[in-house]
């Protein structure tokens, strides 16, 4: 889960990091008063949670309070990159020396935490780390050691920062790595961290990304989800269990287990079609389940076939069999469906199917070719 | 013969007295595995499935009066890395931890810790193993799989039972099926698996089942292409998933431009493996 720059912010700050004094506006005239009360010029940020802000027009700095209830004004009636912009930060503008980056992010491969740093700050850190690596400096952390004070000094050192910030600059390290730990992050960044003309650090920017499976220790962020950023449908099913992304393409499908149902949309696509969804229905698939992940794939207009998945192991496929027939009398629908069920009574399974007219197949090649040529027939109908 | 599980395989159930814990012990015992305890921390000196398996308060004092030589892990999300330290801790020879769900910071404080002592990691969020005709350690259904000379590993969990169900079909049999699991950060990845397989007299071929995110498949293929000689079957999950969404497992996600189907397949391919184009055209690639 992403967290906006300005709770990814508050949190740095509640470790002790230094960062600018601002408030939050949701309307022009609260931008203009949080100007008047910083005296000074102010940066107005959209609050969206995407890349490239500033090149949308979402970042302006604003000299008088009057100007900050101008550009507050067309910020939040911008919409940057299909998201709406609801909230802006009023930041006091930084006099900016120099910008750094600092990061703190797991690293798959190794196993462990990597702390990186570049004096290439305020731009794009995946850029810099593509095309100039030798200009990020890392170091993993042992999960049970933490960050080691040398290893910040190690950092600094690499990215030739002046020697009187190298204190300054462990204790914002040793911090973000406190609120990375506390906080359950998968990634926690300040980009830029800025040196400003009084020598001061300052982390003018900050992006978290939190562990979903971390939420549970976390029901106060957890409140933060900012839910402009799903689909509609992915929130319903998340209410009910299910995970679910929507995809482009006309064939829906249900399948049980998350390998599985990748590979189901694999196979669509491989025999011509497109997925409309990817959806795991998990373990014991209830009518309830069914009739509620049914309705979110028919809630979708481009559907024009649905394939249902289900390789019943420890999950019986005559139970399945009768949740998919009791969700077929909740959710009315012509669109076609094919069925596959295999292992765990997959017999008596389809035989309730067939007595209730669905089409079964037996293997997957089989169940997704069908869906392929029902689509195409219901798109003739 | 077969890799990890097998007849003395003497197998405790952290999590025992679960909803979960319960229904699978006895689905572990029904196929002959050798569930010698359970442990569930408050409710020792309980018994189980009618008085066949006593319940312990630790993983220590079950081991103590059982012998155990391995656990498997059913317990709630919050409480997995407790129970792997202390599987770890009571000299556990294998843990298999089943869990879904465990926060990416305690797996990589459980791999920090563990990789210091003598002791074999399989999950978590993963369906465990099955040595067909000796034993099933975990979730995978016992009557899908019959026993061979393929061996079998995988990232995921239903897709694994399809490929098994495939290879059955056609008469082919399994010496041991290893699913390790769809999480970032989990034990025995998929090379530990290799290197046991291709050592293994039983096992003749392998099937390898990996799916989008991270780099664990390009680095297998590595891997085969020096030290392994058995011929490698594989199928790559994901082709069609979109870059920036987890697909279900936590590890399931393009990041970045890394953890794509296409990069995986073509790094097994080179290293002379045949992947294939959907999971049932495995067994006629072997």
């Amino acid at each position: 889960m992403k967290l906006h720059e300005y709770y990814s912010k508050k949190i740095f700050q509640e470790y002790g990091i230094p960062i600018p004094s601002g408030e939050l506006a949701q309307t022009p005239a609260e931008a203009k008063k949080i100007a008047k009360k910083i005296a000074g010029p102010v940066v107005i940020k959209s609050q969206v949670l995407v890349g490239g802000r500033g090149k949308a027009g979402g970042i302006k700095v604003a000299q008088t309070p009057q100007e900050a209830y101008q550009y507050a004004e067309e910020i939040l009636g911008l919409t940057i990159k299909g998201l709406p912009v609801r909230k802006v930060l009023v930041d006091q503008a930084a006099d900016i020396k120099s910008e750094i980056y600092l990061g703190i992010t797991n690293d798959r491969a190794a196993r462990r935490p990597v702390i990186m740093a570049s004096a290439a700050g305020g731009v794009d850190i995946e850029e810099v780390a593509h095309k100039t690596p030798e200009k990020i400096i890392k170091y993993h952390i042992d999960p049970l050691m933490g960050l080691q004070s040398y290893q910040s000094r190690d950092l600094a050192a690499g990215i030739d920062l002046p020697r009187e910030h190298w204190r300054a600059f462990g204790d914002i390290a040793s911090s973000l790595w406190d609120a990375y730990i506390g906080s359950d992050a998968t990634l926690a960044e300040i980009n830029p961290l800025v040196i400003t003309g009084g020598g001061k650090l300052l982390a003018v920017d900050g992006k978290m990304v939190l562990d979903d499976n971390a939420l549970f220790r976390h029901p106060d962020l957890e409140k933060l989800r900012d839910l402009d950023v799903d689909q509609e449908a992915e929130i319903r099913a998340r209410e009910h269990g299910l995970s679910f992304i929507k995809l482009d393409g006309n064939i829906g499908c249900m399948v049980n287990g998350a390998g599985l149902a990748m590979t189901t949309m694999d196979i669509i696509k491989l025999f011509g079609g497109e997925p409309a969804n990817f959806l795991d229905i998990g373990g014991g698939a209830s009518a309830e389940k069914v009739a509620a992940a049914l309705e979110i794939i028919l809630s979708d207009s481009n559907v024009e076939a649905v394939l249902f998945n289900i390789f019943g192991g420890i999950t019986r496929c005559d139970l399945v069999a009768k949740g998919i027939l009791e969700a077929l009398v909740r959710v009315k629908t012509d669109v076609p469906m094919v069925v596959r069920l295999v292992g765990t009574n997959a017999a008596e399974g389809r035989q309730l199917l067939k007595d209730a007219n669905m089409e079964t197949a037996d293997t997957l090649a089989e169940a997704a070719k069908m869906a392929v040529a029902a689509a195409k027939a219901y798109q003739k109908s | 013969m077969s890799i990890l599980v097998n007849q003395n395989t003497r197998l405790l159930v952290q999590g025992i007295t679960g909803q979960e814990g319960l229904f699978h012990t006895e689905k572990m015992v029904a196929y002959g595995t050798k569930v010698v305890a359970g442990v569930t921390p408050g409710k020792g000196g309980e018994w189980v499935l009618n008085g066949k398996i006593a319940v312990f308060d630790s993983v220590k004092l079950a081991k103590d009066a059982t012998g155990a030589n391995t656990s498997v892990i059913f317990v709630p999300a919050r409480f997995a890395a407790d129970a792997m330290f202390e599987a770890a801790d009571a000299g556990m020879d294998l843990i298999v931890c089943i869990t879904e769900g465990v926060p990416a910071s305690d797996m990589m404080r459980v791999r920090s810790y563990l990789d210091q002592k003598d002791v074999r990691l399989v999950g978590p969020n993963c369906p465990g193993l099955l040595t067909p005709g000796e034993a099933k350690v975990g979730i995978i259904p016992g009557n899908i799989a019959i026993p061979g000379k393929i061996g079998v590993v995988s990232r995921s969990g239903t897709l694994t039972y399809e490929v098994l169900y495939a290879l059955k079909n056609l008469g082919l049999g399994v010496s041991t099926c290893v699913g390790i699991g769809g999480d970032p950060v989990n034990g025995t990845n998929f090379i530990d698996t290799l290197e046991m397989f291709q050592e293994d007299p039983d096992t003749d071929k392998i099937v390898l089942i990996g799916e989008i995110g991270g780099t664990d498949e390009e680095q297998a293929a590595e891997y085969i292409s020096e030290n392994v000689t058995k011929p490698v079957a594989a199928f790559i999950a994901g082709r069609t998933a979109p870059p920036g969404k987890r697909m279900g497992h936590a590890g399931a996600i393009v990041q970045g431009g890394t953890g794509l189907a296409e990069d995986k397949i073509t790094a097994l391919e080179n290293a002379g493996v045949k992947v294939a184009q959907h999971p049932e055209e495995i067994p006629t690639l072997l």
